[in-house]
């Protein structure tokens, strides 16, 4: 999957059309065409400062910073029913795992692909297989996660009763939702260690350094931006997954732990996220409450603002950075 | 690279590197081994459903959402399960909305990606940018919150008049939830993506080839359309590709604007059809989710599932397929 970053990130190649000649001497259509060109850019600002726009207005008439301290509760309206302490925290944690399991392998498979990839067929495999997981609707890993973890053998990461496997849990959504994440963490570090010229490989092996020396202490630091930016972008697919947290995660309202080890028993326990959040409390839910939504909508948005603007810096960052070939 | 593991590897035959190539080797064989299983798994468990409908499964025929009742309850009886499904408003509705969205999408995201890559000035592009990328990011249940609050209610109170809900009164109510929120909504989510590789593949193109172009007289506009586009024209495959995929399998979003009714749109009411609900393939397992403890429900949902994966396949499939001729330039988009 070729990854959104590269809108922006890509350096801006001399352009061979670009000169400043007006475009008078045109024919009518050619004309009319530029002018669509124009119209399509500028609504998709339009539509985008829309969006922000109205879920700030939204934001600020229903977040209230009580709401970010209290727990969902049942109640008949919106005053009793409590904030989204629990769905914030969750999607806190629940980004964490996943993201602890999906970059160090994402990482992995990347250094594979670009140092190693023997043999070819393999990796042949590999790259289609990563092109089909970027391509895989999250509800299927959804369906596949509920299969694997009611699995007897993988009880331990959920509630079970006798010999029933409930296999909903924050383990179960977050390895799921690690598969989401892992394809733009692995094309993103590929890409920067490709972009890495092999000049910069011989002169660590002719010092004498192993290959894995090399990838470790030469190729990866330099590769870091790339990493960052396929681990925020992985974040954004993460944070902003609901079928898998809907079907994975149990989808209580409040954390709902199992057992008693005190942060295990919350771990094999289900939960909510600011998405199935937004989603139990939309008009189709059945919590029902708009104002809720919102709110939690706004802050969902914040986070995906923030991690916009991040993705912008480490690639404004890595620009700057360029090897001498 | 390979020549380099070659010679390095001559020189040091054993020892760390042979071992982390093993090491990575594994992991690798193990997450390909993971997405093996889930063809298998999700296969596996609804192939009941399949073998009991055979063919039929795919057509038409009676109320998809009173056999989904009729498949559910009857997991909890101790009575023979029921399997019959006929899930064709299911496919009609996600073919129609996938379909029409990603024709929507691609006509402005060819415009908006040309547009970016040659004519919009500096300021433009620096804010077209970061734009996209956040299109794409806001997550779905966003959408369909805003699609749900926003849009629903507009269509239902200012675009379906009286007369229209009164021609369709007795076959479905028309209430705002409808294909036309559907498609407008995803098309706004799919644009982003397709933008993002029309840009990597229009920036593939060699200079020289539009170069070559302008030098014969021919206008910037041409030029780009008549070259540029042509040449892109893997990356424009590939990315319709991907963001199709995207599409068919948009659950959340879609469960909230199109209305949930196992509903064919029918395309033989007139222009009423863009305001009926249905509910594509997708949206209807994440409604159902509470089925799965009904074994008969389960195997029809993953059954539904398989659907999804084997078009999720084919269509990733088709993707790599396209990019095959921009390689042989030693483009890679």
């Amino acid at each position: 999957m070729t990854n959104a970053q590269t809108v922006a990130a890509a350096p801006l190649p001399p352009s061979a059309t670009r000169r400043n000649e007006s475009s008078a001497s045109w024919r009518l259509t050619d004309r009319i065409g530029l002018a669509f060109a124009w119209f399509l850019g500028l609504l998709f600002c339009m539509i985008t400062a829309a969006i922000v726009l109205y879920l700030l207005v939204q934001g600020i008439t229903y977040l209230r910073p009580s709401l970010l301290v209290t727990n969902p509760s049942s109640g008949f309206s919106e005053s009793q029913t409590g904030g989204f302490l629990d769905p914030l925290i969750d999607t806190v944690v629940i980004a964490a795992m996943s993201m602890a399991i999906a970059v160090p392998i994402g990482i992995a498979i990347a250094v594979w692909l670009s140092e190693f990839g023997r043999p070819a067929v393999l990796a042949r495999v590999v790259e289609s297989t990563i092109e089909m997981l970027a391509g895989t609707p999250s509800i299927l890993l959804a369906l596949f996660g509920t299969l694997l973890f009611e699995a007897p053998w993988l009880g331990f990461l959920s509630r079970t009763s006798g010999s029933v496997v409930f296999g909903r849990s924050f383990f179960a959504a977050a390895a799921m939702l690690s598969l989401l994440a892992l394809p733009l963490v692995v094309t993103s570090v590929r890409e920067g260690l490709q972009a890495i010229p092999s000049h910069v490989r011989e002169a660590s092996y002719a010092v004498g350094k192993t290959k894995t020396a090399t990838t470790r202490r030469v190729l990866l630091p330099a590769a870091r931006p790339s990493v960052l930016t396929g681990s925020m972008l992985g974040l954004g697919r993460v944070i902003g997954d609901t079928a898998i947290v809907v079907l994975l995660l149990g989808n209580t309202v409040t954390n709902d732990p199992s057992g008693s080890v005190p942060i295990l028993s919350t771990l094999r326990g289900t939960g909510s996220t600011l998405t199935s959040y937004v989603f139990f409390n939309a008009p189709t839910g059945d919590g029902d409450q708009p104002g809720k939504a919102y709110a939690a909508a706004f802050v969902l948005l914040l986070m995906v603002l923030a991690l916009n603007l991040g993705v912008d810096l480490v690639g404004r960052r890595g620009r700057s950075f360029r090897w001498s070939s | 690279m390979d020549d380099d593991g070659v010679l390095i590897d001559e020189q040091f035959p054993a020892g760390p590197d042979r071992r982390a190539e093993l090491t990575l080797g594994a992991l690798v064989c193990v997450v390909v081994g993971l997405v093996l299983a889930m063809f298998v798994f999700i296969l596996h468990e609804g192939w009941p459903s399949f073998a009991h409908n055979g063919l039929h499964w795919f057509g038409a025929g009676g109320d998809v959402d009173n056999q989904i009742g009729a498949i559910y309850t009857s997991g909890n009886s101790a009575a023979r399960a029921v399997y019959t499904f006929h899930a064709w408003p299911l496919i009609w509705s996600t073919i129609l909305i996938v379909g029409s969205s990603v024709v929507i999408a691609f006509v402005c995201s060819l415009f908006v990606a040309v547009f970016i890559v040659e004519f919009a000035p500096g300021w433009m592009q620096a804010v077209l940018g970061p734009v996209v990328r956040l299109l794409a990011m806001v997550p779905s249940v966003v959408y369909g919150l805003l699609g749900v609050l926003v849009l629903v209610p507009f269509i239902n109170n200012n675009l379906i008049g009286e007369q229209a809900k009164a021609s369709v009164s007795p076959i479905i109510t028309l209430d705002g939830y409808s294909l036309l929120a559907a498609v407008v909504i995803l098309a706004v989510m799919i644009a982003p993506l397709m933008i993002a590789i029309f840009v990597n593949g229009l920036r593939a193109v060699p200079r020289g080839w539009l170069e070559g172009s302008l030098a014969l007289g021919i206008n910037p506009w041409r030029t780009v359309w008549k070259v540029g586009v042509r040449t892109a024209r893997p990356a424009l495959v590939a990315g319709t590709v991907l963001a199709t995929a995207r599409g068919v399998g948009e659950a959340v979003m879609l469960s909230m604007v199109s209305g949930s009714v196992g509903f064919a749109p029918n395309p033989a009411d007139g222009l009423v059809f863009i305001y009926e609900p249905s509910r594509p393939i997708a949206a209807t397992i994440i409604d159902n989710i509470d089925g799965l403890t009904s074994p008969p429900m389960r195997h029809t949902l993953y059954a539904l599932g398989a659907v999804l994966l084997f078009s999720a396949a084919l269509l990733s499939f088709a993707g790599w397929a396209a990019k095959q001729p921009m390689r042989r330039y030693g483009v890679v988009a």
